[in-house]
């Protein structure tokens, strides 16, 4: 089945040409075609010819020995990335129209190595979300199903929740996902998928479109902690365009994977057992925690104590950060327009037509902790308790080599619920916020299904820059829950 | 602290979103909710803590001061939802 391929496998298979890249890249349209109407994971398709052609260029490399790491390997970009001449869209009406002039770095490193694109996947309105319900182009539909209740549409989390779902599915051996505070970890964890927020500064944000830049990084979604190493190892590296790119070497991340790990320390944070915990996910903590000790890993109780402050601080730091990002869109240069008699009127006009409610709502957050009169109550504030929540991390790291934590507190809910208080769909990121507060990189491994057949994923977070640690620790969580299973929409099903 | 109905039509002027007024309250409501509960901050003693900016992995360089990109005035005016020969268009400004 070759829409059931790891990035590994499939590498293989084209380097041997037990399949060309031609045969894989269709497979993977015909699965689109056939699932895309019931998940809605891809907001636009590349036309059939233009995917057909990179993946015959892709053959031409294998056949000439020059492939790259990722060539011939289809995948989905999240619609974030901007694409040249692709549609580009956020998921916003605000740039329903928007055919970008230029490459993202992240998408034309994966361009250089060769990837495949199938298609730009769905996410939450400029990724403000954690359940893809704020798409100006329709929720995306988890393609796992609880036990016995097929009819209950779930989210496949957010704000990547439409790469997500479609590696999930079939519709794509990985994808792109971007991570502000746990956009790539909580849906992953939700689709059963693996997630790799890498620490700050390792991927390039030049030309994604920003949400909040000292927190905005991107990473691979992919079916194996191996694949995420190699996709990394593609999308990552210098970039001048960056101001925050980091000018550290790029190692070879999917090597780590497999490595021993005997010997390493691993926290676990006494403030992750919070309130309203659900009691599967505590029990996949604990047999995590065994699976860790059983592979020769020195189990060590650890302390963060501003975790309770990292959600509240990130709801003051994106919001402030989207308000002054998201200024740029006016109605003049790009996007939509809305005319008006006066020059405000035709800001005011574009920008209430133009973004969802969750964006506005963030907008006018960040506009008012900015605002004089409040910016040190809130905004300095912020930045201050931001410091306090680093040096939690960078104290228990002078003790152990990587946390381990659950990724979400729960599995994947169903579409409308958590939507009347935003403070209660916020508390999906308790356990992903902290790391990207800090900058340190961040892994979700799917380890088990719940009693009603959800998926639940397991964290490990690791110091910055060792996001090679925590591929090793992730292999053998990997490796010990030997996570096989499938969901109910699936490319491979009743085909 | 909480939002009055004044606050949120001057926040919502000086992000340039045009809420009708029946949208305001609505507004006000999400927006107190949230800052509700991020009033917990309140708690923590930050006293001689300096505050984060970025996250501070890698310090600000500089770059040699020359041109590297230009000549895509045509490609960028592309985007441009109106324009006028080679200008973007806005209403009068100026009677």
């Amino acid at each position: 089945m070759l829409t059931g391929l790891t990035l590994t496998q499939a590498r293989a298979g084209l380097t041997t040409r037990k399949f060309s890249a031609r045969e894989l890249a269709q497979a993977h349209l015909d699965a689109i075609a056939r699932l895309n109407t019931a998940l809605n994971a891809y907001i636009t398709v590349l036309p059939e010819a233009d995917v057909l052609a990179s993946a015959d260029a892709a053959d031409a490399r294998y056949a000439a020995g020059t492939a790259g790491i990722m060539d011939g390997l289809p995948i989905g970009v999240k619609d974030l990335f901007c694409t040249k001449g692709v549609r580009t869209t956020a998921a916003s009406k605000m740039l329903a129209d928007f055919v970008p002039p230029y490459e993202s770095t992240v998408t034309a490193n994966l361009l250089g190595a060769g990837a495949v694109f199938l298609g730009k996947t769905n996410l939450d309105e400029f990724a403000m979300g954690s359940a893809n319900m704020s798409s100006a182009f329709g929720p995306t539909t988890n393609p796992w199903k609880r036990k016995g209740d097929e009819a209950t549409a779930l989210v496949p989390g957010g704000s990547s929740g439409g790469s997500s779902a479609a590696v999930a599915a079939g519709m794509a051996l990985a994808a792109t996902g971007t991570d502000t505070g746990g956009s790539i970890r909580q849906p992953a964890a939700y689709c059963g998928i693996v997630g790799l927020k890498p620490t700050y500064g390792r991927c390039s944000r030049w030309g994604t479109i920003a949400f909040a830049s000292s927190l905005d990084q991107a990473g691979p979604m992919t079916r194996s902690v191996a694949d995420a190493g190699l996709m990394l190892e593609a999308m990552a590296g210098f970039d001048a365009k960056d101001s925050t790119s980091s000018n550290r070497a790029v190692p070879q991340f999917h090597k780590a994977v497999g490595k021993s790990v005997k010997g390493l320390r691993v926290g676990i944070p006494a403030e992750y057992r919070a309130p309203g915990l659900s009691a599967d996910v505590v029990a996949m903590w604990e047999q995590g925690i065994a699976w860790l000790k059983a592979a020769g890993c020195e189990v060590v109780d650890v302390s963060l104590p501003h975790t309770r402050y990292g959600l509240t601080t990130y709801y003051i730091i994106a919001p402030a950060e989207c308000s002054s990002n998201l200024a740029r869109y006016d109605g003049i240069r790009f996007g939509l327009r809305k005319d008006a008699p006066s020059l405000d009127g035709v800001y005011e006009a574009t920008r209430a037509a133009g973004f969802g409610q969750e964006v506005r709502n963030r907008i006018l957050m960040g506009t008012y902790v900015l605002s004089a009169g409040y910016y040190d109550a809130y905004y300095l504030k912020a930045q201050k308790v931001r410091t306090l929540i680093r040096r939690d991390f960078e104290q228990a790291f002078e003790n152990v080599d990587v946390l381990l934590t659950p990724t979400a507190p729960s599995a994947a809910f169903a579409q409308g619920e958590n939507m009347d208080d935003p403070v209660q769909m916020y508390l999906n990121d308790i356990f992903t916020v902290p790391a990207s507060m800090a900058g340190v990189p961040a892994l979700s491994v799917p380890v088990g299904l719940n009693e009603v057949g959800l998926p639940l994923g397991l964290q490990v977070i690791g110091k910055h820059f060792d996001e090679e640690t925590v591929l090793s620790v992730g292999g053998a969580l990997e490796a010990a829950a030997g996570f096989t299973h499938t969901p109910s929409i699936h490319a491979g099903a009743g085909a | 602290m909480s939002l009055d109905l004044a606050t949120t039509r001057r926040i919502a002027k000086l992000a340039r979103i045009g809420l009708e007024e029946h949208e305001l309250e609505a507004t006000r409501q999400k927006l107190n909710g949230i800052l509700g509960w991020i009033d917990q901050l309140a708690e923590v003693d930050v006293t001689g803590v300096p505050p984060m900016v970025g996250t501070e992995t890698e310090t600000l360089r500089q770059r040699e001061d020359k041109v590297t990109d230009g000549n895509s005035r045509d490609a960028l005016l592309a985007c441009a939802p109106e324009t006028s020969g080679p200008f973007y268009t806005v209403p009068k400004v100026v009677e």
